[in-house]
């Protein structure tokens, strides 16, 4: 009896924690109701998030998301064009739906996002398995998207880009206290790769720069692989370990490594502490400062393209809170409060803020740092 | 052609049976642990999802988080 009660018990946790292991059943019912906030480097980022899932009977669910980004910008690449501090609102809707049939889970989804001067969509299909006695689930994934781009300052401007993405994902449960998750993901962009708001600079006399358009390639292929694992600790604890390679025809190679521990404590709350690096080579056709215009076929100071480095420390908790009245139709309700610090050191790129053309030696002024503070608050439900 | 079909068949037969005979080293009921909600591999999206975007932003690199993927080209 005790160990028909052991077994029951475990059985049951294990539907309801099914995405640990991603067994042979859909997730459970929830809604996340979350506000989010990006600060620094002259951008304040705002808006809700809203997340909703819901199980028609036990082989279909789908799942929505309305997010909403809403932006201030002042940012180093406003200030040096000379132009002044914007404000626009970037809107991002999604549907999935997911059908699960024996241990095979086929979904579909299409997200769109729309700002005043950019519209993209995407459609995706993806099936996973779950195999060995569902020690092992493998999944699939295709994605293809097209990305309408527009210009806020020259309203003759319009050109898209077409985007394929491959998906290939392993979870694999090693031990009774450890999981493993490999992802691998190639995705292929055609079409225009820059930005039509940011501009290179040249030497155009002793002294002094000007500036120039950027070009970039119309196609660009990246690979990335990465594994994840995650382990039990003895006194109820998880350590999360992750690490991914990135690789683009660019010439953009990356690493990124994280590592999160989360800890529940007094039975109703969570704490979790988390740091990730992140490093990255530039573009091999980008340079802070080109010798002369036209100096080479392509030519980019997007910051993005630099190399730089990224640091980031999180802290989170999660309380579990009393239902209440509630208890009859809501299974569970969490508030949630995450707060992450975020440093990026550009290798590459330099801060011309206060250097305008003629006032410093160009190539000599400091180089571009950026801190930023990220705050979610965000209310789930499981019912 | 012949001399490839008998190892690739060789090959193929392993792993068939490979396949059929592997059982499950963690049993059910040996999955307590991995069942508890801390050992998620994604307990948030909504939260996943969003931190993966501010990464993507500022960041050449992109992919292989594990999310849906796609991009939403809105860096």
């Amino acid at each position: 009896m005790k160990i028909t009660l052991k077994r029951g018990l475990a059985a049951l946790l294990l539907v309801l924690g099914a995405g640990a292991a991603q067994a042979g059943v859909l997730a459970e019912d929830r809604a996340d109701i979350m506000y989010h906030r990006y600060q620094g480097g002259g951008i304040t980022v705002q808006g809700p998030s809203v997340l909703v899932r819901k199980k028609f009977g036990e082989s279909f669910a789908a799942t929505a998301n309305y997010y909403v980004d809403n932006i201030s910008s002042a940012s180093i690449d406003v200030v040096v064009s000379g132009a002044s501090r914007y404000s626009e609102r970037r809107e991002q809707k999604s549907l999935s739906l997911e059908y699960l049939r024996g241990k095979t889970t086929y979904s579909a989804s299409y997200i769109t996002s729309q700002e005043n001067d950019y519209k993209a969509d995407t459609y995706s299909l993806s099936v996973s398995q779950d195999m060995f006695g569902d020690l092992t689930t493998v999944s699939f994934g295709y994605s293809q998207g097209k990305d309408h781009i527009g210009s806020s300052v020259d309203p003759t401007f319009a050109d898209t880009i077409d985007r394929r993405d491959y998906r290939v994902g392993l979870t694999q449960v090693l031990t009774r206290n450890l999981l493993a998750s490999l992802n691998f993901e190639t995705i292929t962009e055609q079409g225009y790769l820059q930005n039509p708001y940011r501009f290179i600079r040249f030497v155009n006399g002793p002294g002094s720069y000007a500036r120039g358009q950027e070009v970039a390639p119309h196609t660009r292929t990246s690979n990335a692989g990465s594994i994840r694992l995650k382990y039990y600790l003895p006194w109820r604890a998880a350590l999360d370990g992750q690490y991914r390679f990135y690789t683009d025809t660019w010439g953009i190679n990356a690493h990124t490594a994280g590592l999160e521990y989360t800890q529940p404590m007094w039975n109703r709350f969570v704490f979790t502490g988390s740091y990730r690096y992140y490093t990255q080579t530039g573009t091999n056709f980008f340079m802070d400062l080109y010798p002369r215009p036209n100096y080479q076929n392509f030519m980019t100071r997007d910051k993005e393209n630099s190399a730089l480095s990224t640091q980031t420390v999180g802290l989170g908790v999660a309380y579990d809170f009393p239902l209440g009245f509630a208890s009859s139709f809501v299974k569970r309700g969490t508030a949630n409060l995450q707060y992450h610090r975020l440093f990026v050191d550009y290798s590459d790129f330099r801060d011309l803020r206060n250097f305008p053309p003629g006032t410093a030696e160009p190539g000599t002024e400091p180089l571009y740092t950026l801190s930023a503070n990220v705050i979610q608050f965000f209310v789930s439900f499981w019912y | 052609m012949r001399k490839l079909l008998l190892p690739l068949m060789a090959i193929a037969t392993l792993l068939v049976t490979a396949c059929s005979s592997i059982e499950p080293w963690v049993k059910p009921y040996e999955r307590e642990h991995l069942a508890d909600p801390i050992m998620a591999i994604d307990p948030d999206p909504v939260s996943s999802s969003y931190m993966d975007h501010v990464f993507e932003v500022r960041e050449g690199a992109a992919g292989a988080t594990g999310g849906a993927g796609g991009g939403c080209g809105c860096s």
